[in-house]
């Protein structure tokens, strides 16, 4: 049930957000999120709620690791 | 896809399933706590790669499930007052209590209708202002900031019809209740991906200091799902347990304050019932004092007698891991997705619905 899913923010208008992924869009309230997005940012849904803005840095770490268990050879820009 | 496409690359899963391969020496059993988790496990083919002494299983990690009969019963109380609408997530709808359910009630003429958002419901009561709209607020930290946030903005826009019945669960008090218990027999944990996103990394260091248990916040794509085992194996091998992130794109250390501020506002801990586990101490939520208008148990009488369990029913061990789904008497015969007995055969995420619809067991 605690699906969630990363949507790209393609719409705010005021405390709401639209988001898309692969074509299909949600829209979602921004009172609880972490830290508020901005037009382009990859954002975490759930239940009409954006919980987290999901910060580029964060997701690079999780590639540099791959590399140091010996998965990817170099981490993708 | 950003953020998805890379963790469902073929080869690299391969290749992390080698690292798992060389690296893993010491059997082991790693529970997940997440319904989500459950089914993706099933879903990417997980267990059919791993090795052998790897052994995966499910905990309670399925709102759903852990749902008291009780509080269905409760659930099902509301629905049967008249100019009352209750409102529910889809799959609460089936879930046996210990004599009806949901859908039972609404093709008996109850209104009840299912809902996305807990903002869908506040909708509906400002549609219907001559009547009372109930929203049955399952769910763990992912779902019960949503549902507090919910109450606010009915606060703020003056909408004094909306209510909620709060049966909601908080995931840490269930994982002491479990560990502290002689009966688990467990080497680590696959932490669940979105609780994380609210709580983060704090309740799962006293699980590591306390029991010594390897705990990583895995995501749920196929080489978040490997990578984390992979994590996991690393510790076990070098007898180092701790608390780490696989999950780190959507899990920051701290979790999300703001959604735990907005939750602490509006409701407080209290003790609550669990299928399976019964009742765990601080385990659920209450509204506050200066909520309680919006409390359905305050406003209608909802007490239930006895709710007893369905006879012969193992969900309750499921839950706490004890048996697997085959090992139940009802699996596949008197009990499946057509006619559920149990809970866990009625979420989508239930531990005997996943194996129903995946294993060949």
């Amino acid at each position: 049930m605690c699906v969630a899913a990363p949507m790209k923010v393609i719409k705010i208008d005021g405390d709401v957000i639209r988001a898309e992924l692969g074509g299909t869009t949600k829209d979602a309230r921004l009172d609880i999120i972490d830290e508020r997005p901005e037009l382009g940012d990859y954002v975490v849904i759930h239940a009409g709620f954006a919980l987290h803005r999901i910060d580029p840095e964060e997701a690079k770490i999780t590639l540099g690791l791959w590399k140091e268990m010996g998965v990817i050879d170099e981490v993708p820009e | 896809m950003r953020y998805l496409s890379e963790y469902r690359d073929g080869e690299l899963a391969s290749k992390m399933v080698e690292r798992i391969k060389s690296t893993s020496k010491t059997p082991a059993r790693f529970m997940e706590i997440c319904g989500t988790h459950t089914v993706a496990i099933f879903k990417h083919g997980i267990r059919d790669v791993i090795p052998k002494h790897i052994d995966l299983i499910s905990g309670p990690g399925c709102p759903v499930c852990v749902t008291a009969a009780r509080d269905i019963d409760k659930a099902i109380k509301c629905a049967r007052i008249p100019n009352v609408i209750v409102t529910t997530f889809g799959d609460m709808m089936r879930v046996p209590g210990s004599g009806s359910s949901l859908k039972k009630e609404k093709s008996l003429g109850a209104d009840v209708r299912m809902v996305y958002s807990t903002m869908d419901a506040v909708e509906i009561a400002k549609q219907n202002p001559d009547k009372k709209v109930v929203f049955i607020g399952i769910g763990f930290e992912t779902t019960a900031p949503t549902i507090a946030a919910s109450v606010l903005a009915a606060q703020a826009q003056g909408v004094d019809n909306f209510l909620v019945l709060s049966s909601h669960k908080l995931l840490p008090p269930a994982l002491a209740a479990l560990l502290s218990g002689d009966d688990l027999d467990v080497t680590g944990f696959i932490c669940p991906g979105h609780v994380s996103v609210i709580i983060g990394v704090a309740p799962y260091q006293a699980v590591v200091e306390a029991y010594g248990k390897p705990c990583v916040i895995i995501g749920f794509e196929p080489l978040d799902i490997l990578q984390g085992i992979s994590m996991l194996v690393d510790q076990v091998e070098a007898g180092e347990p701790r608390v780490e992130i696989q999950y780190r794109r959507a899990v920051p250390a701290d979790g999300n304050p703001n959604a735990r501020r907005v939750m602490d506002q509006v409701f407080e801990p209290c003790d609550a019932p669990w299928r399976g586990l019964g009742w765990i101490p601080k385990s659920g939520l209450a509204f506050r004092e200066a909520y309680r208008a919006f409390d359905a148990d305050a406003l209608f009488d909802l007490e239930v007698s006895d709710s007893p369990e369905p006879p012969g029913c193992k969900c309750g061990e499921v839950l706490k891991g004890l048996v697997k789904p085959i090992d139940c008497k009802l699996f596949r015969k008197a009990c499946n997705p057509e006619n559920p007995i149990g809970p866990c055969m009625v979420s989508s995420e239930g531990t005997c619905a996943a194996y129903y619809r995946f294993s060949g067991d």
